[in-house]
This record gives structure tokens, C-alpha cells and sequence, in this order.
């Protein structure tokens, strides 16, 4: 059912009243799909690394711009890296249709929240949020659609970044330094593994970001090395008390070239 | 069975909106007025917790006077709406008109069936992207829908504050100075100092989400300030 543009507004509000995706699903508009078995998997594109890390002031995160199908590459400049909202951010691997169509709901989400309520979610409440989304999908997982976000944040409250991963089924944990999915996050993570100290500053954590999508698409075909000929580069993201900022092309192409320049 | 007096629909509306003006005009007003980037909207209000004001998409505000829990009920309907179109189509599809339309259709339903009409008067206030140009939709109780230019006001010295601001208001003001107008309009209206400010603006220069809020510094009435980030400029 799609609301009306002419006519009263519905003014009866869903329980709880404050929930966007519960207003959606009072109207039988939420995407869910109920797919039969499949005997053949879809070949649909999909997203690959993504990963996020802690340093002194906050958290980066960063994703490849690789989508694949099959073998094939079906996307050079997908976006898997979006602002949730001022003060987090959302990384997604997995089915590429659905998964940014769930960062588009928890987006809408989050806003909805603040309009209604006056006040945002706290981090916590953003991530147990995103889990249920997450957990939402099961049904389509066991199809092999499978979307695995990352969730980083600013915690207002207690003046950190902090960073979540997730698994299929809505599992959600919570990480104190670094933390990675899609087909090259443990290639990313062994990279991450031999730099990471807890007093980086927020160019390093976004140089170390950037060699550690650089390193997994070394070995992983699915990951998408930095393309200077065309110039793709990754998507960086930086969010600390000033909130979410997004690094320029400007300044992740000198982070891609060193990268690229260090690897043997 | 007792037969129900028979009551002339003349004497039904007038009754009606007699009752809905006394309750509106025991409320404070507000008002909106546009300067250089934006538009500022201005309450008197000594509660910071109880809004009149508050944003209800990207560049569309909504300010209400009159019964709390009504205009409040009205305001989340109009963001449930908002966000549902933005979702569903493109968040170029929400516009201030189709909502200010949709308020007007609530209110005027409302009004002829339930026994008692909401005792609320609205203000949906929207800018350009770049801040250049504005619409004001006025809203009575009935369902009445205004569209205004410039300045508007709202509330039970609405008159009173439209007059004021005739002579107060001029094009082009900055932030600064049409805060200014706009505070010296109360003065003017109420014949007193004010007990307490609720201030936010749409501004183009906010990026997607245009709306803030402006705090007030300790002592009421003060003009220094700062606006809170309570929007959103990334997304």
C-alpha cells in the first residue's frame, strides 16, 4: 500500500511511534521478499571489503569500489561506504541491490528517530537497530543473498569512536580496534594486525586503511585495487567529535598511489 | 428515545470556530520571517524542552500555536508523511505545498466531524535549496490554508505582530537584524519583555538538512547565540 498524496494524513502512528521501519511495515510496505527455493543461486552483483578502525579521536572507514558477479566485475565506482547520520557511518558487503537499499531505510530510520523523538539514538541503539535489519534478511541469506554491514560511530556520551561488525544473522559485536567483511576482510585484517596501535592519529588510521584494501585486493580477485588510470579510488570516511566527514579524491589519491607504490 | 435538538449548521460552525479562536488566542504566537539566506521563525517560549518548532524535512519546518498534544499529534503525522514520500519516491518529492495541503485537509475534516475542532493554528515554512526562496503556508483551525509572503504570524497577537512587522522588517536583512525585528515585534505586541525564546531557522547554507535550532545565551532576551548542529550536512 502507498500512502496517499491527497486526503487527511493517517494520524494513527504505529507501535512504537517513533520507528520508521515500523511505520513502513504497518503498511505492508517493508521490503521483505518471500523467494521460493532456488535451485540455481542468482548471480546478482555484489559488494566486497569494507573495513573500519579505531584511532585516538575516532573511527575511519573505508571500501573498495569493486562489485562482482560470477567472475566478472559488474561495478567499478559503487559506493559501500554511506553516512548513517552526523555521527556514524555504514559499510556494507554482500548483495549490492539489498544492501544499499537497507542503508537507504536505516538512514531514513535515524532521521525519522531524531524528527520525532527531538533527541538522536544513542550509538548503542543505532547498532542494536542495524542488527535487526540485519537479522530481517535471514530468510533471503539462506538463498545465498547475503548482506554483512559495519557500523562506526562517534558515542557522544562517552567522547570515542567506536566500531561494530555484524554476522548473516543479526549478530552483532562490538570491536576495540579494528574490524573488516566481505571477501578480502581477512586479508585487510592481517594487514591491520601488524600496524594497529591505539594511539594512531587520523591520517594514519586513514593511510593504513587505505593499504589494507590495497593489500587484500593483491590477493583476493573480488577486491578492487585503486584504479589511477581511471581514477577510482576508495571511499575513506572519518568520524570523530566533529562529526562525519568524508576524505576528497584529492586527498585518498596521494594515500592510493604511496599504497600501490609500497606493495611488492 | 429523546429526539436530538435540532442545531442550524450556521450556529454549529460559529460555535465551533468561536471556541477554537478563544483557544488559540490563550496561546503564544510565533512568527517567520525571511531574510538574505533563509527563513527565521521566532516563539515566545519559556519552556527548552516543550518545542513549537521543530523540522519536519530537509528544508521544510513546521511551527504550531495553540494545544500542545494537537499541534504535537499533527507535527509527527506531517513527518511520518514526509519521510514516507522521500522514501518511497525521491526526497525531491516532498514538498511544503503537498503537505501544507495535506494539514489543511486534516484540519478541515476534523473540524466539521469531531464534536470538538483542534484549537491549533500552523505554520509550514520551506526554502530553496540555495536559500533564495521561501514559501509560508498559514493554516487555521478550520483547514483555511494562506499562502504568505515575507513574514507571517501566527497565534492570538497575530495582528497585533503583522502590524509591528510592516514597519519592522525590510528585504534582504541579515540573520542578526531580523532576529532583531522579529524580537522588538513582541515587544511591541505584548507591551513586555518576553519570558523565554524559541528560535530556529532554515538556512541554505546548512547543506541537506537546512533546519537549526538557535540557543539563546543564559539570560533571556540576550541576542548572543549559537545554533546548535542538530541537523545534518553529510548525509
Amino acid at each position: 500500500m502507498n500512502p496517499s498524496r491527497n486526503g487527511p494524513l493517517p494520524m494513527d502512528a504505529p507501535s512504537p511511534g517513533s520507528s520508521f521501519t515500523d511505520l513502513l511495515d504497518s503498511m505492508g510496505a517493508l521490503p521483505t521478499l518471500n523467494l521460493p527455493a532456488a535451485e540455481k543461486a542468482l548471480s546478482v552483483p555484489e559488494g566486497t571489503t569494507v573495513l573500519a578502525l579505531r584511532y585516538g579521536d575516532g573511527v575511519v572507514m573505508a571500501g573498495d569500489r569493486r562489485a562482482t558477479e560470477g567472475h566478472l566485475v559488474a561495478h567499478r565506482r559503487i559506493r559501500k561506504v554511506f553516512p548513517a547520520d552526523r555521527f556514524s557511518a555504514v559499510a556494507v558487503a554482500g548483495t549490492a541491490g539489498l544492501a544499499i537499499d537497507m542503508v537507504r531505510l536505516f538512514q531514513v530510520e535515524l532521521e525519522h528517530y531524531e524528527k520525532i523523538e527531538g533527541v538522536r539514538l544513542s550509538l548503542e541503539g543505532k547498532a542494536s537497530f542495524l542488527a535487526r535489519l540485519v537479522r530481517n534478511q535471514l530468510p533471503l541469506a539462506f538463498q545465498g543473498l547475503v548482506v554483512v554491514p559495519m557500523f562506526a560511530g562517534y558515542d557522544e556520551s562517552e567522547g570515542t569512536g567506536r566500531l561494530y561488525s555484524f554476522d548473516v544473522v543479526g549478530g552483532r559485536y562490538e570491536e576495540i580496534d579494528f574490524g573488516s567483511t566481505g571477501s578480502g576482510s581477512r586479508l585487510a585484517k592481517s594487514y591491520l594486525r601488524t600496524v594497529y596501535r591505539d594511539d594512531l592519529t587520523a591520517d594514519e588510521a586513514s593511510a593504513y586503511a587505505v593499504n589494507a584494501l590495497v593489500s587484500a585486493s593483491q590477493e583476493d580477485t573480488a577486491t578492487g585495487g585503486p584504479d589511477l588510470k581511471r581514477g577510482i579510488y576508495p571511499n575513506v570516511v572519518r568520524i570523530d567529535a566533529g562529526g562525519f566527514e568524508e576524505l576528497a579524491d584529492e586527498v585518498v589519491a596521494p594515500l592510493a598511489e604511496q599504497a600501490v607504490e609500497d606493495i611488492r | 428515545m429523546t429526539i436530538p435538538f435540532y442545531v442550524a449548521p450556521e450556529q454549529l460552525v460559529r460555535d465551533k470556530a468561536e471556541f477554537a479562536r478563544k483557544g488559540i488566542a490563550r496561546g503564544r504566537s510565533i512568527i517567520a520571517v525571511d531574510y538574505a539566506n533563509g527563513l527565521l521563525m521566532l516563539a515566545e517560549n519559556p519552556s527548552t524542552a516543550l518545542h513549537k518548532i521543530s523540522e519536519v524535512y530537509d528544508r521544510i519546518a513546521f511551527a504550531g500555536v495553540g494545544k500542545y498534544n494537537e499541534f504535537e499529534t499533527l507535527r509527527k503525522a506531517g513527518i511520518r508523511q514526509a519521510d514516507l514520500m522521500g522514501y518511497l519516491y525521491s526526497r525531491d518529492d516532498v514538498t511544503a505545498m503537498g503537505l501544507a495541503t495535506q494539514f489543511a485537509q486534516t484540519l478541515g475534516v476534523i473540524f466539521t466531524r469531531d464534536p470538538k475542532p483542534f484549537e491549533v493554528e500552523l505554520l509550514i515554512a520551506e526554502i530553496s535549496a540555495d536559500g533564495s526562496e521561501h514559501r509560508l503556508f498559514r493554516i487555521t483551525y478550520d483547514g483555511t490554508l494562506y499562502d504568505e509572503r515575507n513574514f507571517v504570524a501566527i497565534g492570538g497577537k497575530s495582528e497585533q505582530l503583522t502590524s509591528a512587522l510592516e514597519e519592522l522588517w525590510s528585504p534582504e536583512m541579515d540573520l542578526d537584524s531580523a532576529l532583531e525585528a522579529a524580537q522588538e515585534a513582541f515587544r511591541q505586541a505584548e507591551g513586555r519583555d518576553s519570558e523565554g525564546w524559541e528560535a530556529a531557522i532554515l538556512d541554505g547554507t546548512n547543506g541537506r538538512r537546512a533546519f537549526r535550532r538557535i540557543d539563546f545565551g543564559p539570560e533571556a532576551g540576550s541576542t548572543t547565540r549559537v545554533t546548535s548542529p542538530e541537523g545534518d550536512d553529510t548525509v
